[in-house]
């Protein structure tokens, strides 16, 4: 008995010990004015270096690390070859975020990881922000900070084609969610409280291997965002995603709980690019309206 | 005070000191809606499939080791072709299955082979079995080679068929060897169940990160899952060494 408690204290030690390991690294604003990279941006040029106003840390000096899960698309997603800048990703949230890195006059990073480990990373620090479709809620927002919103989310359940599968009796079904995504939480939730329970849920790695099981017939439906749903349906024969939408959201960015500094200057430049129209080029560079 | 009040008291205060938040933490991971249940829920899953693949490890395991070594042992000039067929086969199953990650097999199981099934703990209980086999195949065909061929001849001239030596005299000496490194398979096989969670199956990491999405903090689910895997394989251990003792009693001192 003495064993077993001796190995599971040295265990937790272990663990506390990596617990202890988060840091920071100061970045001053003053950097961002002598880096002319922004021009490439067009648009974004003149503004360079004004959105930073305050000191903010970034866990590595003169590097801006987004945590995603790059299976979303048109929002990120890994590219065939060089991606958008160099970073080897491309969608709506890597220019976003590499829009905003240039105005703070730092360099982009992306750390490409499961949605559930991606949330933990910005917690952790071990990443500084996170742009991956993420959408608003209130108990998020206690463990994060969220930037104003620069985007709406909503929703849509992707079903086969000819199935008899509706918005009214998504509870009798196998539903396929994205783990960690708004989608799984509310659908696992009780039915008291508007979900259909944990039985009726299984919760994927990522959004493509839930839309892969659902080709499969291993589930009848799969709840998702819209955009990435188009794209699944555009990609997948005989699916269809259903008239209406399940839940609509907010997508923001978010920094760990806390960290104001950073979340006043990235809320800034978001601001400004939303004000100048570059994050609408963008969104509209990916998603056509129809 | 009991737990749950204490919780609701220390989370209306807030600004809590790092022992109040640990207590926040951990209640939240662990009694907060009843979540304990759903560890032991995926802990039943991880039971279910680690026995489920240890049956279908162990018999595929001793077929294909008995047809290797059979293969193995046939004196030259007297080779059975058949044998020799059944056992290339062998061969080719231990090879791919060898040569080819866990994970990898489980994927194809999950979203090819089985792609229409819905009994994921199932799916996932037959790729671990499966997989199992290859290492238990090659772990007691080591036992079997590892005896000296005078016991197998020592039982042909007393008279007792090839089986039935087999039975008495070669696998209960190499079952005592093999016994340390069986172990380990088993246990290996343990831990692997949580692999299942990839293909959809509702294991306690499944479970575990279940709760994460809804707490936001890893730390104490985590962990827990780690406590319990440990005490599993404790538990395991500990009926080893009891077997092991046990076959020891008619070792000669």
């Amino acid at each position: 008995m003495k064993k077993i408690l001796a190995m599971t204290m040295a265990l937790a030690m272990s663990l506390s010990l990596v617990a202890c390991g988060g840091n920071g690294t100061t970045s001053s604003a003053g950097s961002a004015s002598s880096q002319g990279a922004a021009s490439s941006q067009g648009a974004a040029s003149s503004e360079a270096g004004s959105a930073a106003a305050g000191e903010f840390t970034t866990v590595e000096e003169g590097k801006l690390i987004m945590s995603t899960n790059a299976q979303f698309p048109p929002y990120e997603m890994v590219a065939d070859g060089e991606g958008f800048e160099g970073t080897g990703f491309e969608g709506i949230d890597i220019e976003i975020a590499y829009a905003i890195a240039q105005k703070l006059g730092l360099e982009l990073q992306i750390d490409d990881m499961e949605f559930d480990g991606a949330m933990l990373a910005v917690q952790n620090n071990s990443a500084d922000v996170m742009l991956a479709g993420l959408s608003y809620r209130e108990d998020r927002d206690q463990v994060m900070d969220f930037t104003d919103s620069y985007a709406t989310g909503v929703q849509v359940v992707i079903v086969k084609e000819g199935s008899d599968v509706t918005m009214d009796n998504l509870g009798e079904q196998m539903i396929g969610t994205q783990r960690g995504t708004t989608g799984y939480i509310y659908a696992s939730d009780t039915p008291e409280n508007g979900g259909y329970g944990e039985d009726h849920v299984i919760a994927y790695d990522n959004g493509a291997t839930a839309v892969q099981a659902l080709l499969n017939d291993q589930i009848d439906a799969v709840i998702i965002d819209q955009e990435p749903a188009k794209a699944y349906v555009e990609a997948n024969q005989g699916l269809t995603i259903l008239d209406g939408a399940w839940v609509e959201e907010q997508y923001c960015a978010a920094v760990d709980e806390g960290n104001t500094a950073l979340l006043e200057a990235i809320n800034t430049a978001l601001n400004e690019l939303i004000a100048d129209g570059t994050v609408k080029q963008i969104v509209d560079k990916y998603i056509t309206a129809d | 005070m009991n737990l749950a009040q204490l919780y609701e008291t220390l989370t209306a205060a807030g600004n809590l000191s790092g022992w109040q938040e640990m207590y926040v933490n951990f209640y939240k991971a662990w009694f907060l809606n009843d979540r304990w249940i759903q560890y032991f829920k995926g802990l039943l899953t991880t039971i279910e499939v680690t026995v489920i693949a240890l049956i279908i490890g162990v018999a595929l395991g001793v077929v294909v080791a008995v047809i290797r070594t059979a293969h193995d042992q046939q004196r030259l000039g007297r080779r059975n072709p058949v044998l020799g067929i059944i056992n290339a086969l062998c061969k080719i199953y231990v090879t791919i299955i060898r040569g080819t990650p866990m994970m990898v097999q489980l994927l194809i199981m999950g979203f090819v082979i089985f792609k229409s099934s819905r009994n994921f703990t199932l799916v996932g209980a037959l790729s671990l079995g499966i997989n199992s086999g290859a290492y238990v195949a090659e772990i007691i065909r080591g036992g079997l080679m590892s005896l000296d061929p005078g016991q197998m001849e020592a039982g042909r001239s007393l008279g007792l068929g090839y089986f039935d030596t087999m039975r008495f005299i070669v696998i209960p000496q190499a079952f005592k060897a093999i016994l340390p490194s069986l172990g380990n398979e088993f246990i290996t096989l343990l831990k692997d169940t949580s692999l299942i969670s990839v293909i959809g199956g509702k294991e306690i990491v499944y479970f575990a990160q279940a709760i994460i999405t809804k707490t936001y903090e890893a730390m104490y689910p985590y962990i827990i899952v780690a406590i319990m895997y440990l005490i599993m394989v404790l538990i395991f251990t500990w009926l080893q060494g009891k077997l092991e003792r046990r076959l020891r009693e008619s070792d000669r001192r």
